[in-house]
């Protein structure tokens, strides 16, 4: 069994929550000081650092949410100085407007270890190479993988998203032994495989892939192992934690999140409660070490639970299953969140349509396929079926623009469009995962 | 000059979504108005289409479609007689093909009386008044309406 850092990996328990206390109360001096978001934040809460005495004490403090990023767009809550940013990443909002996360030099050493450290834990290392098919660019999935993977000595294949035939060429002509992407990609890609006459489990040296970026499931994981003679580790991040951070180890029971980096609560979504092991709830991270933007209670949405023990693979740190749900109605399309809000942002930009509208999410072979029905109002309506196409065109536009991935859009005719009263359900998933 | 208004057909153009059964709600909503269909035709686009229809009363059927929801705009048509033997149809599209006159798009019907063209064109003035000065017949609205 290999362990990156196997004096943190395998630290007692009692000593590593020393260690997350010490983090903690360190943490929570420097923001008082230096964070006037979040100075003001605890003023509200009527906490000080003082009261902070005890690990559980991180119950006193209040929560961080998305929108106060978007709320401080771009760089408001940054503690860091410019001089101390080494770079940006940007994802799309809940409206509109983007949410911007910058990273420190320890920033980003810190999450390139957490990944040396969790990539080594499934067994990738020297002499693997591993194609990078997440997106590069202001994605985090990209270049977090790619960094993390060159720290540990494994080959990266920078290929990053699309042109999947040339993918799988490059994996069969470099023997890629690991892939890192979306699990559905993955399956798409088997697929396109096979129309070429490539079968990944006998023409290729993949033996194992690094999935995350979109909810999957069981039955998921035991197709892509099965059908392409893989294993499938589960892969957790955000943007806000950095960008993918925690991954599965050879045990695939959970991927294990390093308690000198972050602190995990499990909380009943509805009484707010703190919820113990084997129990689904959200979960809220607390990044211990992040200097440029730290985020303390962090309410990501996800549903999931935890598990507490010491893994079989002898890592101490506590364990979490795979995100099975949301608390909120952002949708995962081809690993993109995608809010609801932000297409009703960007139709009303469009006045040729109403604002009302209708998402159908479907799976088509094995990639996201996403409708968005809108209504033509009766001011643009005219008979020539080329403006029509145009308003279609525009708002396919619009919304692509705003939500970074393709969406395919239908004028329907006005008012048919179910109407809601209180909680809108706009959204009909038929995703079999 | 010569008036051309006359020859201008009011013709409904309503917005269909692609699914069953929108051209029979839009066809019985226009019976339970008595309004007549004299002419009609479906343009399929991706995932919707427009009806075109020449009626007996269009405000009537407007009033009516409009009211029960469904996008509806007017649009001018003219109306041309055709023979009804081969070469029929040749004679008026070579026409307006010399007149350097475009066809956005056409439709026909073939009545007691003969057969029909139904145009919309780019530039509706200039087609009525090439089609009368070749001698061809025009039909006025109120033929229709």
């Amino acid at each position: 069994m290999m362990f990156w850092d196997p004096r943190i990996e395998e630290m007692p328990r009692e000593e590593l929550q020393r260690l997350q206390y010490r983090l903690l109360k360190t943490l929570v001096y420097r923001l008082y000081s230096f964070s006037p978001f979040y100075h003001d934040r605890m003023k509200k809460a009527g906490v000080h650092p003082d009261d902070i005495n005890v690990l559980a004490d991180i119950r006193k403090l209040p929560f961080m949410y998305k929108r106060d990023l978007r709320d401080n767009y771009p760089d408001k809550i940054f503690v860091a100085g410019q001089d101390d940013l080494v770079r940006y990443h940007v994802s799309s909002g809940t409206t509109g407007k983007p949410t911007v996360v910058g990273y420190t030099r320890n920033d980003l050493d810190n999450w390139t270890a957490s990944l040396a450290r969790g990539l080594t834990s499934c067994g990738l290392g020297r002499g693997d190479v591993l194609q990078v098919s997440y997106g590069y660019g202001l994605f985090t999935g990209g270049l977090g993988l790619h960094y993390g993977a060159e720290r540990l000595g494994a080959t990266v294949l920078p290929t990053s998203v699309g042109n999947t035939e040339r993918q799988i060429e490059l994996m069969q002509d470099l023997h890629t032994t690991a892939i890192a992407c979306t699990p559905s990609y993955l399956l798409h890609m088997g697929e396109v495989a096979e129309k070429m006459g490539v079968n990944i489990r006998d023409d290729t040296s993949l033996r194992m892939g690094i999935l995350g970026a979109e909810p999957w499931t069981d039955t998921m994981k035991a197709r892509i192992e099965e059908w392409l003679g893989i294993k499938a580790y589960d892969i957790y991040g955000t943007s806000e934690l950095s960008g993918p951070m925690f991954s599965e180890c050879s045990e695939q029971k959970g991927f294990h999140v390093w308690g000198d980096l972050a602190f995990i609560e499990v909380l009943d979504p509805e009484t707010g409660e703190s919820l113990g092991p084997g129990e689904k709830g959200e979960l809220v991270v607390t990044m211990l070490q992040k200097e440029a933007l730290p985020m303390i209670r962090y309410k990501i949405g996800d549903i999931t639970s935890y598990e507490d023990g010491v893994c079989a693979c002898g890592r101490t740190h506590p364990r979490v299953m795979r995100i099975s749900g949301r608390v909120d109605d952002m949708l995962i399309i081809r690993g993109i969140n995608v809010f609801p809000s932000q297409i009703e942002y960007a139709l009303m930009t469009v006045p040729e349509v109403g604002q009302h509208f209708q998402i159908i999410v479907d799976r088509k072979g094995a990639l996201d396929d996403m409708l968005v029905r809108v209504e033509v109002s009766r001011e643009s309506f005219s008979d020539k079926i080329t403006d029509l196409m145009g308003i279609r065109k525009n708002v396919e536009h619009k919304l692509r623009n705003t939500l970074n991935v393709a969406v395919n859009v239908e004028l329907v005719e006005p008012g048919s469009l179910p109407r809601f009263e209180g909680k809108a359900k706009r959204v009909i998933d038929r995703r079999q995962l | 000059m010569m008036k051309t208004g006359r020859y201008l057909i009011k013709q409904i153009s309503v917005f269909s979504e692609n699914r069953p059964g929108r051209l029979a709600a839009i066809a019985k909503a226009l019976e339970e108005e008595n309004v007549n269909i004299l002419a009609f035709s479906i343009a399929e686009a991706d995932g919707f289409g427009v009806v075109r229809a020449l009626v007996d009363n269009p405000k009537k059927a407007h009033e009516k479609l409009t009211g029960i929801g469904f996008n509806v705009a007017f649009t001018d048509v003219i109306a041309v007689k055709m023979r009804d033997t081969p070469g029929g149809l040749y004679e008026i599209a070579k026409m307006l093909g010399d007149g350097q006159i475009n066809i956005e798009y056409s439709y026909a019907y073939s009545g007691k009386e003969g057969a029909v063209l139904i145009l919309r064109v780019d530039d509706a003035d200039q087609a009525v008044r090439l089609i009368a000065s070749c001698g061809a017949t025009l039909l006025e609205s109120s033929v229709f309406q």
